[in-house]
């Protein structure tokens, strides 16, 4: 065969190039003349611009190339398992999955659903495909997560806990903060949930860290799946992202706009801070096993991807439209990390509050302990005897830490973000319509008293959401034995006593704890007893609860 | 020493047994049949709701006060929405193993086609109806995948969402197949005898043409309709039956073999097979409101009402497109049995889910000559 002539050069037959392709797709809506259609979805934001499509893929060279992702994902997965992956990973890390993967699949399909919203919110059809595709994406995501927990369940020594996933994704104190980030992404105003918080904010930024810098993580930890299914669900992001930006460049276009994106791209990146650094922040660093010096902490992958990558190249570029960036909120997100340990304080909840969740929670050991104090110099000093605390706790018939004399104070929940305030000396407190209201931060506070209103400095907002339920775990089982809310949510074995949650990886029989361990303690809501005080006892309540606490050797 | 110094070396399933350590399957919903499907597993209760789990009820409202899913968002009502499973199955894995086939089917096809000169010796009178009808009808299955890619926001459950998700996502598909199809045959067919193909035809032809107006404008009333089931039911059990197949099947499938054209038919016939599936969904979820024993009477109200607003709008653009029949030289497909079979299959699915569906058979005056419908109209637009 002459040189450079190949089998497709033969027999492939000269088609239409790829902006042609992408116009003609474009030309297929039209406007309505019979009926028109009422418009679904609430917004206060004014569209005139039609967005413009980045990528100019169609549907057809899609679905292939999705397929062939799919088989390397599948194929990887059988590989994993014939070479017997589940013997060499550490379960320290699988049981975090059972709380991560419980999780993502509802913010995956919420993704979904909102793209019916920016279909029909976006004048022309220009940027239908890159919606319909990202909404398949999205339904792909939250499926291939369902089937990858499956696998997990099926494969890995300990299923509890991954057999109730989706019942406990309704029940847990925890997967409560995932249900904010999931309906924050479809309901309200829909350009500041399906845009914004959604696209410009949770996708270009913080997926960086959940679907590439986890991954990284589990593969340390000698866990092939995660990496295989979540840089595949990654490689759809950048789709995303190219999506969420030209509908931002169409919505920026009109200046009656401009107060409304300074207020959503404020609240967005905050609570996606509050929320995706709590879990993740912990999932990475408190799930492995792995403590090489070398790489990278948190703190550093925070700032590479968030501060480097979005910030700097993203975010501060929209000042050149005329877009206020709080730039002191980007540096206060960092700080919280570095300075005031946000990371550590959150995983030091999840494991005081362990019996209450569907998955394990191992001690810290001196080589962690190790790694953390090089990574934040002081580690020890505030958090090594809780962990020696917890570890001292952890077998049955001890007092369950919450209640043991460590000088812990249980903490109060954030109104916005549903996270604990564990920063105490940020710890707002502010009344809405009358009632009383906790907030992790001065950001938070604005959040609901300021952001989710019906009106905004002056002006109308009547689609913007509402913060509403019983965003309060605590509130719901207030006054309740723990024994009775555990079995009430079904976090039981299925010997009917035995606890799915462990403070400890420990896989022999003796050492599980069952609710009779855990029986005479009260929950109680730190709200609920906020609202019942004097105003004078509040506020020495307040006082107290800002000087934070220290940690006693039990 | 603590329990973490007595961890067990493998993590592998069945290392160890202890309380829990063989429970192995998800164990929060009942499977329709005896064991859960892989749909199932990775698709039921992905979507909570307050009576199903959701302790602390959905946690953000829209301006409204209306929560994050909300069953008022249809004029149905159900007793157990958790109670349907989609018969297709579809999770993402065979939604895209169906889709990428098809593609690649299609593309074999048209390739194969297009290598061998074929569209050149297309039928003059038949390439004129490709460019102005096949042209006008892809925007009336791009309108019905915007639709139903809305209302996939809005079912109580993961499993209704789903299967309309998929549904738009076969209709898109398809809008987009035609279009390339066209647009790739039109450059041969430009380019062999000269005449040009004028990719533009179809949307003049959607948007002006007399023929087309009714169709455009029962499409419009879909995309209007407010409520999701309608528009899932609009488009399968109403549309697609009397108007969809009826061109696709009854018209373009039957009669472009005997115009030279083999590859039309091929493109056209995924769609014909995407039908069948989401047809099949769609009658699986009506079947199942109308069973229900506290809402089945309403719900068969609303859509014997919903019926007669649809199918009165998708008669008439049936036949209005009557004189499509009349347009290819040789005339290997008449309407009239078209459009009785198109009869006889909304009939059947109406019965199928327990509504009356029988339209009146054409009075053979109106068979000849609608009252509306220009005999031919391609001139016009040429």
């Amino acid at each position: 065969m002459p040189d450079g002539l190949t089998l497709n050069k033969i027999t492939s037959q000269k088609g239409i190039g790829i902006s042609e392709a992408a116009r003609r797709v474009a030309d297929l809506g039209w406007t309505p003349s019979y009926v028109k259609e009422a418009m679904a979805f609430p917004t206060d934001y004014k569209i005139s611009k039609a967005p413009r499509d980045p990528m100019k893929q169609v549907l057809r060279s899609y679905f292939p190339m999705q397929e062939e992702k799919d088989n390397r994902v599948y194929g990887a997965l059988d590989a994993a398992l014939r070479g017997d992956m589940f013997r060499n990973v550490e379960p320290r890390w699988i049981e975090w999955m059972k709380l991560f993967l419980a999780i993502i699949p509802f913010p995956e399909i919420s993704a979904a659903r909102s793209m019916a919203t920016l279909g029909q919110l976006a004048p022309g059809d220009d940027l239908r495909t890159g919606f319909t595709m990202q909404m398949i994406d999205e339904f792909r995501h939250s499926t291939i997560q369902m089937n990858l927990k499956k696998w997990y369940m099926e494969n890995y020594i300990d299923p509890a806990g991954f057999d109730i996933t989706e019942k406990a994704f309704g029940k847990c104190y925890a997967t409560t903060i995932g249900r904010q980030f999931g309906e924050a992404f479809l309901t309200g105003d829909a350009i500041t949930a399906s845009n914004i918080y959604l696209q410009v904010v949770a996708e270009t930024a913080f997926t960086n860290t959940l679907f590439v810098a986890m991954p990284s993580e589990a593969a340390r930890n000698g866990d092939y799946a995660l990496p295989t299914v979540f840089l595949s669900v990654q490689s759809d992001e950048s789709r995303h992202i190219g999506n969420g930006h030209s509908m931002l460049m169409s919505v920026l276009k009109e200046p009656d706009n401009h107060l409304l994106l300074e207020r959503d791209i404020r609240y967005s990146f905050w609570q996606n801070h509050m929320i995706v650094d709590a879990a993740i922040g912990t999932i990475i660093e408190y799930g492995t096993k792995h403590r090489d010096k070398n790489k990278e902490s948190y703190a550093e992958l925070w700032h590479r991807w968030i501060f480097e990558d979005y910030y700097r190249t993203y975010l501060l570029p929209l000042e050149k439209y005329g877009i206020k960036i709080h730039h002191d909120d980007v540096h206060e997100a960092f700080d919280s990390i570095v300075k005031k340990n946000y990371v550590h304080k959150i995983a030091q909840f999840f494991s005081a509050g362990w019996w209450a969740n569907f998955w394990r929670i191992e001690a810290m050991t001196e080589r962690d302990f190790e790694w953390f104090e090089s990574k934040y110099p002081g580690w020890y000093d505030e958090f090594g005897v809780w962990w020696e605390n917890y570890a001292k706790l952890s077998k049955p018939g001890s007092v369950p830490i919450t209640f043991a004399d460590t000088g812990y104070v249980y903490p109060h929940r954030c109104w916005s973000s549903l996270v604990p305030c564990v920063i105490r000396e940020d710890f707002q407190v502010d009344e809405v319509d009358g009632e009383l209201f906790t907030y992790a931060s001065e950001v938070d506070r604005w959040t609901h008293k300021e952001a989710f209103a019906a009106e905004y400095q002056g002006r109308p907002t009547p689609a913007m959401g509402r913060f509403t339920g019983r965003r309060q775990w605590e509130e719901v089982y207030d006054g309740w034995d723990l024994a009775d809310a555990i079995q009430d949510m079904g976090f039981v074995r299925p010997d009917g006593k035995t606890l799915i949650a462990q403070p400890h990886l420990s896989f022999e029989e003796k050492d599980m704890w069952t609710l009779d361990h855990v029986r005479g303690h009260t929950i109680r809501s730190p709200l609920l007893a906020l609202r019942g005080m004097t105003p004078q006892q509040r506020q020495t309540h307040i006082d107290e609860y800002r000087k934070g606490f220290k940690i006693r050797r039990v | 020493m603590t329990m973490q110094d007595t961890e067990t070396k493998s993590a592998a399933a069945g290392a160890k047994a202890f309380p829990g350590s063989d429970s192995r399957r998800y164990n929060y919903f009942e499977p329709k049949g005896r064991k859960a499907t892989h749909y199932e597993d990775v698709t039921v209760d992905v979507q909570p709701d307050p009576e199903r789990y959701l302790l602390q009820n959905w946690i953000i409202s829209f301006g409204d006060g209306t929560p994050t899913y909300s069953k008022d968002w249809t004029a149905l009502a159900c007793t157990d929405w958790h109670g349907f499973r989609a018969p297709d199955q579809e999770w993402e894995r065979t939604h895209y193993q169906r889709q990428s086939t098809i593609v690649g089917m299609i593309q074999n096809v048209v390739e194969n086609a297009r290598r061998a000169g074929a569209p050149a010796r297309f039928d003059k009178a038949w390439v004129t109806l490709l460019q102005n009808h096949v042209g006008a009808f892809k925007h009336a299955e791009y309108g019905l995948g915007t639709a139903l890619m809305r209302a996939q926001r809005y079912g109580y459950t993961q499993m209704v969402n789903n299967a309309i998700l998929t549904n738009a996502s076969y209709k898109l598909r398809f809008a987009q197949d035609l279009t390339l199809y066209l647009a790739e045959i039109g450059s041969d067919i430009a380019g062999s005898n000269g005449g040009g193909f004028d990719l533009d035809a179809g949307k003049a032809h959607w948007l002006d043409d007399p023929i087309w107006q009714p169709c455009r404008e029962a499409v419009e009333h879909i995309r209007a309709a407010t409520d999701f089931l309608e528009q899932y039911f609009a488009v399968n059990l109403v549309f697609e039956p009397l108007v969809g197949e009826l061109f696709r099947s009854g018209f373009v499938m039957q009669v472009a073999a005997a115009q030279n054209d083999f590859s039309t038919p091929s493109v056209i016939s995924a769609a014909e097979a995407d039908y069948e599936r989401n047809l099949a969904n769609a009658v699986e979820l009506f079947a199942l409101l109308l069973r229900d024993p506290a809402h089945g009477e309403a719900n068969r109200a609303i859509l014997q009402r919903w019926f007669a607003h649809h199918a009165g709008l998708a008669v008439k653009a049936a036949l209005q497109l009557q004189p499509l029949w009349s347009l290819p030289r040789v005339k290997a497909a008449s309407f009239v049995e078209a459009f009785d079979r198109a009869r006889n299959r909304v009939a059947a699915i109406g019965r199928e889910i327990g509504i009356d569906a029988d339209l009146p058979a054409l009075p053979p005056m109106e068979v000849g000559q609608p009252a509306s419908a220009p005999a031919i109209t391609d001139a016009a637009a040429e």
